[in-house]
Protein backbone atom coordinates (compact mmCIF):
# COMPACT_ATOMS: atom_id res chain seq x y z
CA UNK A 1 0.00 0.00 0.00
CA UNK A 2 1.23 3.77 -0.97
CA UNK A 3 1.00 6.85 0.93
CA UNK A 4 -2.37 7.85 2.89
CA UNK A 5 -3.75 10.90 1.05
CA UNK A 6 -4.68 13.61 3.67
CA UNK A 7 -8.34 14.35 3.28
CA UNK A 8 -8.86 11.61 0.75
CA UNK A 9 -12.08 8.83 1.75
CA UNK A 10 -13.21 7.67 -1.60
CA UNK A 11 -16.92 6.62 -2.23
CA UNK A 12 -16.99 3.00 -2.17
CA UNK A 13 -16.64 1.73 1.60
CA UNK A 14 -17.43 -1.57 1.47
CA UNK A 15 -15.40 -3.78 -0.52
CA UNK A 16 -17.81 -5.47 -3.23
CA UNK A 17 -16.85 -9.27 -3.86
CA UNK A 18 -17.71 -8.74 -7.61
CA UNK A 19 -15.45 -5.77 -8.39
CA UNK A 20 -11.82 -6.79 -9.07
CA UNK A 21 -9.20 -4.51 -7.19
CA UNK A 22 -8.78 -1.30 -8.37
CA UNK A 23 -12.45 -0.87 -10.12
CA UNK A 24 -15.50 1.11 -9.57
CA UNK A 25 -19.37 0.03 -11.17
CA UNK A 26 -20.43 1.99 -13.44
CA UNK A 27 -24.01 2.00 -14.62
CA UNK A 28 -22.86 3.41 -18.23
CA UNK A 29 -21.19 2.17 -20.79
CA UNK A 30 -18.56 4.03 -21.21
CA UNK A 31 -16.82 4.15 -24.81
CA UNK A 32 -12.98 3.38 -25.30
CA UNK A 33 -11.53 2.77 -29.08
CA UNK A 34 -8.44 3.24 -30.89
CA UNK A 35 -9.83 5.00 -34.20
CA UNK A 36 -13.12 6.04 -36.00
CA UNK A 37 -16.03 3.79 -35.07
CA UNK A 38 -16.29 1.20 -38.06
CA UNK A 39 -19.77 0.52 -40.10
CA UNK A 40 -20.54 -2.57 -40.97
CA UNK A 41 -23.31 -4.02 -42.60
CA UNK A 42 -24.76 -7.07 -41.62
CA UNK A 43 -24.84 -8.17 -45.23
CA UNK A 44 -21.19 -7.65 -45.39
CA UNK A 45 -20.10 -9.04 -42.15
CA UNK A 46 -17.88 -12.29 -42.11
CA UNK A 47 -16.80 -14.30 -39.51
CA UNK A 48 -13.98 -16.60 -39.98
CA UNK A 49 -11.52 -19.00 -37.79
CA UNK A 50 -8.09 -20.06 -39.57
CA UNK A 51 -6.74 -22.62 -37.85
CA UNK A 52 -2.39 -23.50 -37.97
CA UNK A 53 -2.31 -24.96 -41.58
CA UNK A 54 -4.24 -21.71 -43.14
CA UNK A 55 -7.90 -24.00 -42.87
CA UNK A 56 -10.40 -21.04 -43.36
CA UNK A 57 -13.57 -22.09 -41.76
CA UNK A 58 -16.27 -19.09 -42.65
CA UNK A 59 -20.25 -17.84 -41.64
CA UNK A 60 -22.13 -15.50 -42.61
CA UNK A 61 -24.37 -13.43 -41.00
CA UNK A 62 -27.14 -15.47 -41.91
CA UNK A 63 -25.37 -18.57 -41.25
CA UNK A 64 -23.88 -17.11 -37.74
CA UNK A 65 -27.73 -16.44 -36.99
CA UNK A 66 -28.63 -20.03 -37.45
CA UNK A 67 -26.46 -21.25 -35.33
CA UNK A 68 -27.42 -22.00 -31.74
CA UNK A 69 -28.07 -18.75 -29.74
CA UNK A 70 -27.13 -18.29 -26.04
CA UNK A 71 -28.26 -15.67 -23.58
CA UNK A 72 -25.09 -14.29 -21.58
CA UNK A 73 -25.53 -12.31 -17.73
CA UNK A 74 -22.26 -11.40 -17.04
CA UNK A 75 -20.35 -8.61 -15.03
CA UNK A 76 -17.70 -6.89 -17.48
CA UNK A 77 -14.36 -4.86 -16.38
CA UNK A 78 -12.44 -2.43 -18.84
CA UNK A 79 -8.86 -1.84 -17.60
CA UNK A 80 -9.35 2.28 -17.39
CA UNK A 81 -11.18 0.85 -13.88
CA UNK A 82 -15.13 0.54 -14.62
CA UNK A 83 -16.57 -2.35 -13.89
CA UNK A 84 -20.11 -3.26 -15.29
CA UNK A 85 -22.36 -5.65 -13.39
CA UNK A 86 -25.57 -7.81 -14.70
CA UNK A 87 -24.72 -7.26 -18.70
CA UNK A 88 -26.77 -9.29 -20.67
CA UNK A 89 -25.84 -10.33 -24.09
CA UNK A 90 -26.62 -12.82 -26.60
CA UNK A 91 -24.24 -14.51 -28.64
CA UNK A 92 -22.91 -17.54 -30.23
CA UNK A 93 -20.38 -19.55 -27.70
CA UNK A 94 -16.94 -20.00 -29.13
CA UNK A 95 -17.64 -23.97 -28.13
CA UNK A 96 -20.06 -24.11 -31.15
CA UNK A 97 -17.96 -22.47 -33.46
CA UNK A 98 -14.90 -24.19 -32.78
CA UNK A 99 -16.61 -27.85 -32.78
CA UNK A 100 -15.71 -27.19 -36.69
CA UNK A 101 -12.34 -26.41 -36.57
CA UNK A 102 -9.35 -28.96 -36.24
CA UNK A 103 -6.50 -27.37 -34.49
CA UNK A 104 -3.42 -28.04 -32.41
CA UNK A 105 -2.46 -24.44 -32.11
CA UNK A 106 -2.91 -23.22 -27.80
CA UNK A 107 -3.23 -19.38 -29.07
CA UNK A 108 -5.64 -16.77 -30.74
CA UNK A 109 -5.45 -13.68 -32.79
CA UNK A 110 -8.80 -12.15 -32.80
CA UNK A 111 -9.14 -9.91 -35.79
CA UNK A 112 -11.49 -7.09 -35.86
CA UNK A 113 -12.78 -4.48 -39.05
CA UNK A 114 -10.63 -1.59 -38.81
CA UNK A 115 -7.49 -3.70 -38.17
CA UNK A 116 -7.31 -4.16 -34.76
CA UNK A 117 -6.30 -7.29 -33.33
CA UNK A 118 -5.62 -8.79 -29.65
CA UNK A 119 -4.35 -11.71 -28.42
CA UNK A 120 -6.14 -14.61 -26.27
CA UNK A 121 -5.32 -18.48 -25.45
CA UNK A 122 -7.67 -20.31 -26.72
CA UNK A 123 -8.58 -22.21 -23.49
CA UNK A 124 -10.10 -18.90 -22.42
CA UNK A 125 -12.55 -19.16 -25.59
CA UNK A 126 -13.47 -22.63 -24.90
CA UNK A 127 -15.58 -24.39 -22.24
CA UNK A 128 -18.77 -21.40 -21.53
CA UNK A 129 -16.04 -18.54 -21.63
CA UNK A 130 -16.61 -16.38 -24.53
CA UNK A 131 -19.31 -15.72 -27.19
CA UNK A 132 -19.53 -13.47 -30.40
CA UNK A 133 -21.98 -11.14 -29.00
CA UNK A 134 -24.75 -9.09 -31.53
CA UNK A 135 -26.85 -8.55 -28.71
CA UNK A 136 -26.43 -6.02 -25.85
CA UNK A 137 -29.52 -5.91 -23.34
CA UNK A 138 -32.36 -6.82 -25.70
CA UNK A 139 -31.10 -4.70 -28.77
CA UNK A 140 -28.52 -5.20 -31.92
CA UNK A 141 -25.24 -4.23 -30.28
CA UNK A 142 -24.48 -0.31 -31.33
CA UNK A 143 -21.67 -0.23 -33.45
CA UNK A 144 -19.91 2.36 -30.83
CA UNK A 145 -19.58 -0.88 -28.86
CA UNK A 146 -18.60 -3.30 -31.61
CA UNK A 147 -21.83 -3.66 -33.77
CA UNK A 148 -22.81 -5.77 -35.51
CA UNK A 149 -20.69 -8.40 -33.43
CA UNK A 150 -18.14 -8.41 -30.78
CA UNK A 151 -16.14 -10.49 -28.81
CA UNK A 152 -17.32 -11.32 -25.30
CA UNK A 153 -14.20 -12.87 -22.97
CA UNK A 154 -15.87 -11.28 -19.63
CA UNK A 155 -13.25 -12.93 -17.51
CA UNK A 156 -10.48 -10.75 -18.93
CA UNK A 157 -10.37 -7.51 -19.16
CA UNK A 158 -12.65 -6.20 -21.91
CA UNK A 159 -10.26 -5.21 -24.40
CA UNK A 160 -9.87 -8.42 -25.13
CA UNK A 161 -13.16 -8.45 -26.21
CA UNK A 162 -12.74 -7.38 -29.60
CA UNK A 163 -15.68 -4.85 -31.47
CA UNK A 164 -16.02 -5.57 -34.82
CA UNK A 165 -14.62 -8.62 -34.61
CA UNK A 166 -14.25 -10.82 -38.26
CA UNK A 167 -12.35 -13.27 -37.22
CA UNK A 168 -9.86 -15.81 -35.51
CA UNK A 169 -6.09 -17.00 -36.59
CA UNK A 170 -4.28 -19.94 -34.65
CA UNK A 171 -1.24 -19.52 -33.78
CA UNK A 172 1.29 -21.97 -32.18
CA UNK A 173 3.20 -19.07 -29.99
CA UNK A 174 1.22 -16.12 -28.02
CA UNK A 175 1.85 -13.16 -30.14
CA UNK A 176 0.77 -9.84 -28.81
CA UNK A 177 -2.28 -7.65 -30.61
CA UNK A 178 -2.95 -4.04 -30.84
CA UNK A 179 -3.07 -2.90 -27.65
CA UNK A 180 -0.83 -5.05 -26.10
CA UNK A 181 1.88 -4.00 -28.33
CA UNK A 182 1.04 -0.38 -27.31
CA UNK A 183 1.56 -1.09 -23.81
CA UNK A 184 -1.31 -3.10 -22.25
CA UNK A 185 -0.75 -6.46 -20.68
CA UNK A 186 -0.82 -9.41 -22.59
CA UNK A 187 -2.92 -11.77 -20.85
CA UNK A 188 -5.21 -9.56 -18.88
CA UNK A 189 -6.99 -10.89 -15.77
CA UNK A 190 -8.83 -8.43 -13.83
CA UNK A 191 -8.18 -10.21 -10.67
CA UNK A 192 -4.79 -9.95 -10.43
CA UNK A 193 -4.81 -6.26 -12.23
CA UNK A 194 -2.70 -7.62 -15.42
CA UNK A 195 -3.26 -3.69 -16.96
CA UNK A 196 -0.30 -2.86 -18.04
CA UNK A 197 2.75 -4.48 -19.45
CA UNK A 198 5.18 -4.32 -16.43
CA UNK A 199 2.43 -6.00 -14.23
CA UNK A 200 2.83 -9.58 -13.39
CA UNK B 1 7.48 0.37 -13.89
CA UNK B 2 6.60 1.18 -10.13
CA UNK B 3 4.11 3.51 -8.71
CA UNK B 4 6.17 6.42 -7.61
CA UNK B 5 5.27 9.10 -5.02
CA UNK B 6 5.32 12.38 -6.67
CA UNK B 7 5.25 15.97 -5.16
CA UNK B 8 2.72 18.55 -6.29
CA UNK B 9 4.93 21.99 -7.38
CA UNK B 10 2.66 23.53 -8.48
CA UNK B 11 -1.31 23.96 -8.56
CA UNK B 12 -3.48 26.27 -11.35
CA UNK B 13 -7.12 26.82 -12.13
CA UNK B 14 -7.71 26.59 -15.46
CA UNK B 15 -11.68 27.32 -15.66
CA UNK B 16 -14.17 27.24 -12.53
CA UNK B 17 -14.08 23.31 -12.86
CA UNK B 18 -11.00 22.07 -13.96
CA UNK B 19 -7.11 22.94 -12.78
CA UNK B 20 -3.35 21.80 -13.85
CA UNK B 21 -1.31 19.97 -11.57
CA UNK B 22 2.30 19.77 -12.18
CA UNK B 23 3.94 17.13 -10.37
CA UNK B 24 7.71 16.23 -9.50
CA UNK B 25 8.14 12.34 -10.27
CA UNK B 26 11.11 10.52 -9.06
CA UNK B 27 13.04 8.98 -11.72
CA UNK B 28 10.86 10.75 -14.68
CA UNK B 29 12.39 10.86 -17.84
CA UNK B 30 9.79 12.57 -19.88
CA UNK B 31 6.71 11.18 -22.22
CA UNK B 32 5.50 10.98 -25.52
CA UNK B 33 3.10 13.57 -26.26
CA UNK B 34 -0.18 12.32 -25.51
CA UNK B 35 0.65 9.56 -23.28
CA UNK B 36 -1.32 9.35 -19.51
CA UNK B 37 -0.46 8.39 -16.34
CA UNK B 38 -2.49 6.72 -13.60
CA UNK B 39 -3.06 9.07 -10.43
CA UNK B 40 -3.85 6.68 -7.19
CA UNK B 41 -4.87 7.97 -3.89
CA UNK B 42 -5.24 6.06 -0.76
CA UNK B 43 -7.57 6.84 2.41
CA UNK B 44 -6.99 6.29 5.84
CA UNK B 45 -8.46 2.88 6.67
CA UNK B 46 -6.73 2.08 2.98
CA UNK B 47 -9.38 2.37 0.09
CA UNK B 48 -7.47 3.02 -2.89
CA UNK B 49 -9.11 4.48 -6.47
CA UNK B 50 -6.91 4.96 -8.80
CA UNK B 51 -7.71 6.93 -12.38
CA UNK B 52 -6.00 7.79 -15.77
CA UNK B 53 -5.27 11.48 -16.90
CA UNK B 54 -3.38 12.79 -20.05
CA UNK B 55 -0.58 14.45 -19.82
CA UNK B 56 -0.55 18.43 -20.78
CA UNK B 57 3.41 18.55 -20.47
CA UNK B 58 5.08 18.81 -23.36
CA UNK B 59 7.06 15.05 -23.91
CA UNK B 60 10.39 16.48 -22.05
CA UNK B 61 9.66 18.34 -19.91
CA UNK B 62 10.97 18.31 -16.02
CA UNK B 63 7.50 18.24 -14.21
CA UNK B 64 4.63 16.35 -15.74
CA UNK B 65 1.30 17.93 -16.11
CA UNK B 66 -2.43 17.09 -15.72
CA UNK B 67 -5.15 18.98 -16.46
CA UNK B 68 -8.11 17.55 -14.71
CA UNK B 69 -12.03 18.46 -14.86
CA UNK B 70 -14.11 18.29 -11.97
CA UNK B 71 -16.80 15.19 -12.71
CA UNK B 72 -19.68 16.41 -10.11
CA UNK B 73 -20.37 12.52 -9.03
CA UNK B 74 -16.47 11.43 -9.62
CA UNK B 75 -14.51 9.99 -7.43
CA UNK B 76 -11.13 11.27 -7.83
CA UNK B 77 -11.23 14.19 -9.96
CA UNK B 78 -13.16 16.06 -6.97
CA UNK B 79 -9.83 15.86 -4.48
CA UNK B 80 -7.61 16.51 -7.18
CA UNK B 81 -9.42 19.78 -8.47
CA UNK B 82 -10.40 21.32 -5.08
CA UNK B 83 -8.57 19.39 -2.22
CA UNK B 84 -4.85 18.95 -3.64
CA UNK B 85 -1.96 21.93 -2.95
CA UNK B 86 1.34 22.22 -3.49
CA UNK B 87 3.34 20.21 -1.38
CA UNK B 88 0.81 17.49 -0.85
CA UNK B 89 2.49 14.03 -2.41
CA UNK B 90 0.17 11.92 -4.93
CA UNK B 91 0.84 7.79 -6.02
CA UNK B 92 1.52 8.06 -10.18
CA UNK B 93 2.65 5.64 -12.23
CA UNK B 94 3.62 6.10 -16.12
CA UNK B 95 3.92 7.67 -18.49
CA UNK B 96 1.29 5.09 -20.49
CA UNK B 97 -0.25 4.33 -23.68
CA UNK B 98 1.74 3.35 -27.39
CA UNK B 99 -1.19 4.46 -29.80
CA UNK B 100 -2.47 8.30 -28.70
CA UNK B 101 0.78 9.75 -29.46
CA UNK B 102 2.43 11.82 -31.32
CA UNK B 103 6.18 12.10 -32.41
CA UNK B 104 8.10 14.73 -33.44
CA UNK B 105 9.67 12.56 -36.27
CA UNK B 106 6.19 12.46 -37.75
CA UNK B 107 6.69 15.06 -40.51
CA UNK B 108 2.90 14.80 -41.95
CA UNK B 109 0.33 17.51 -40.98
CA UNK B 110 -1.17 17.59 -38.04
CA UNK B 111 -4.91 17.99 -37.03
CA UNK B 112 -6.15 18.06 -33.52
CA UNK B 113 -9.70 17.82 -32.68
CA UNK B 114 -10.73 18.88 -28.79
CA UNK B 115 -13.64 18.27 -26.82
CA UNK B 116 -13.69 20.47 -23.29
CA UNK B 117 -11.08 18.80 -21.02
CA UNK B 118 -10.44 16.58 -23.96
CA UNK B 119 -8.03 19.61 -24.92
CA UNK B 120 -5.39 18.20 -22.32
CA UNK B 121 -2.90 15.25 -24.23
CA UNK B 122 -3.56 17.88 -27.53
CA UNK B 123 -1.81 21.10 -25.82
CA UNK B 124 0.75 18.48 -25.02
CA UNK B 125 1.31 17.51 -28.70
CA UNK B 126 1.67 21.54 -29.74
CA UNK B 127 4.02 22.02 -26.86
CA UNK B 128 6.26 19.34 -27.87
CA UNK B 129 5.58 20.04 -31.61
CA UNK B 130 6.94 23.53 -30.55
CA UNK B 131 10.06 22.62 -28.25
CA UNK B 132 10.82 20.16 -31.14
CA UNK B 133 10.61 22.62 -33.58
CA UNK B 134 8.54 20.53 -36.01
CA UNK B 135 7.78 21.86 -39.53
CA UNK B 136 4.70 19.71 -39.77
CA UNK B 137 1.59 21.96 -40.44
CA UNK B 138 -0.41 22.07 -36.87
CA UNK B 139 -4.21 22.58 -36.41
CA UNK B 140 -6.13 22.84 -33.37
CA UNK B 141 -9.78 22.84 -33.55
CA UNK B 142 -11.13 23.60 -29.86
CA UNK B 143 -14.74 23.11 -28.90
CA UNK B 144 -15.27 24.65 -26.04
CA UNK B 145 -18.89 25.88 -24.13
CA UNK B 146 -17.53 29.29 -23.47
CA UNK B 147 -14.67 31.97 -22.68
CA UNK B 148 -14.68 31.08 -19.16
CA UNK B 149 -14.20 27.68 -20.08
CA UNK B 150 -10.82 27.40 -22.22
CA UNK B 151 -8.72 25.48 -20.49
CA UNK B 152 -4.86 27.35 -21.47
CA UNK B 153 -6.44 30.48 -22.10
CA UNK B 154 -3.20 32.91 -21.14
CA UNK B 155 -1.22 30.50 -23.26
CA UNK B 156 -2.85 29.38 -26.26
CA UNK B 157 -2.08 32.28 -28.50
CA UNK B 158 1.80 32.06 -27.51
CA UNK B 159 1.80 28.16 -27.90
CA UNK B 160 0.29 28.44 -31.16
CA UNK B 161 2.51 31.53 -32.39
CA UNK B 162 5.29 28.89 -30.90
CA UNK B 163 4.40 26.08 -33.09
CA UNK B 164 3.34 27.51 -36.28
CA UNK B 165 0.34 26.20 -35.26
CA UNK B 166 -3.44 27.35 -36.44
CA UNK B 167 -6.16 27.11 -33.60
CA UNK B 168 -9.81 27.81 -34.20
CA UNK B 169 -12.23 27.55 -31.07
CA UNK B 170 -15.28 26.85 -31.24
CA UNK B 171 -17.94 28.30 -28.70
CA UNK B 172 -20.77 26.18 -28.23
CA UNK B 173 -22.80 28.40 -25.72
CA UNK B 174 -21.28 31.57 -25.22
CA UNK B 175 -18.34 33.99 -27.55
CA UNK B 176 -16.14 36.44 -26.10
CA UNK B 177 -17.64 40.05 -26.53
CA UNK B 178 -16.90 41.55 -30.08
CA UNK B 179 -16.34 37.35 -31.77
CA UNK B 180 -17.30 37.24 -35.16
CA UNK B 181 -17.35 33.36 -35.57
CA UNK B 182 -20.44 30.87 -35.20
CA UNK B 183 -21.71 29.67 -31.59
CA UNK B 184 -23.13 27.17 -31.88
CA UNK B 185 -22.53 22.91 -31.47
CA UNK B 186 -19.71 21.58 -32.92
CA UNK B 187 -21.44 19.71 -36.05
CA UNK B 188 -20.64 17.66 -38.99
CA UNK B 189 -20.90 20.54 -41.28
CA UNK B 190 -18.29 22.57 -38.97
CA UNK B 191 -16.00 19.87 -39.29
CA UNK B 192 -16.48 19.32 -42.73
CA UNK B 193 -15.56 22.92 -43.38
CA UNK B 194 -12.16 23.30 -40.92
CA UNK B 195 -11.07 20.12 -42.18
CA UNK B 196 -11.56 21.56 -46.08
CA UNK B 197 -9.48 24.57 -44.45
CA UNK B 198 -6.63 22.57 -43.33
CA UNK B 199 -6.45 20.29 -45.97
CA UNK B 200 -3.01 20.16 -47.25
CA UNK B 201 -2.58 21.29 -51.02
CA UNK B 202 -1.03 18.45 -52.50
CA UNK B 203 -3.70 15.90 -50.72
CA UNK B 204 -1.00 14.20 -48.83
CA UNK B 205 -1.58 12.30 -45.44
CA UNK B 206 -2.54 14.54 -42.31
CA UNK B 207 -2.64 12.45 -38.78
CA UNK B 208 -5.53 13.36 -36.83
CA UNK B 209 -5.89 12.81 -33.41
CA UNK B 210 -9.41 13.60 -31.32
CA UNK B 211 -10.07 13.84 -27.91
CA UNK B 212 -13.28 14.52 -26.02
CA UNK B 213 -16.49 12.95 -24.55
CA UNK B 214 -17.81 9.89 -26.61
CA UNK B 215 -20.91 12.00 -28.66
CA UNK B 216 -18.42 14.44 -29.59
CA UNK B 217 -15.54 12.13 -30.87
CA UNK B 218 -17.59 10.09 -32.58
CA UNK B 219 -19.15 12.72 -34.38
CA UNK B 220 -15.59 14.51 -35.58
CA UNK B 221 -14.41 10.73 -36.59
CA UNK B 222 -17.34 9.67 -38.47
CA UNK B 223 -17.57 13.20 -40.60
CA UNK B 224 -13.50 13.21 -41.24
CA UNK B 225 -14.03 9.03 -42.28
CA UNK B 226 -16.93 10.49 -44.31
CA UNK B 227 -15.23 13.23 -45.89
CA UNK B 228 -12.40 10.70 -47.05
CA UNK B 229 -9.98 10.51 -43.96
CA UNK B 230 -8.50 7.08 -44.21
CA UNK B 231 -10.00 5.35 -40.61
CA UNK B 232 -6.49 4.54 -39.66
CA UNK B 233 -4.82 8.13 -39.54
CA UNK B 234 -7.59 9.45 -36.80
CA UNK B 235 -6.53 8.20 -33.41
CA UNK B 236 -9.20 8.62 -31.25
CA UNK B 237 -9.63 8.90 -27.04
CA UNK B 238 -13.09 8.59 -25.74
CA UNK B 239 -14.37 9.75 -22.36
CA UNK B 240 -17.85 9.27 -20.93
CA UNK B 241 -20.51 6.61 -21.18
CA UNK B 242 -22.75 6.45 -24.75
Amino acid sequence: MGIVTPGFFGKRREADPHLPPGQYETKDFPVLSAGPTPNIHEGEWEFSITNESGDVKRWSWDEFMALPIENVDTDIHCVTRWSKFDTKWRGVSLDTLFAEIETDADFTMAHSYGGYTTNVPLEDLLEGKAWVAFEFDGEPLDPEHGGPARLLVPHLYFWKSAKWVTGLTMHETDELGFWEVNGYHAYGDPWKEQRYYYDS
Amino acid sequence: MKWAIADVVGVREETPTARTIMLRIPGWTGALAGQHIDIRLTSPDGYQAARSYSLSSAAGAEFASVSIELMPDGEVSPYLVRGVSVGDQLEVIGPLGGWFVWKPTQPEPLRLIGGGSGIAPLVSMLRTHAEAKSTAPAHLLYSVRSPDYVYFRDELDALAAAADAEVTIQYTRHAPQGWTGTVGRLDGARVTSWAASTAPADGGTVSTYICGPTRFVELAADTLVATGADPLTVRTERFGGA
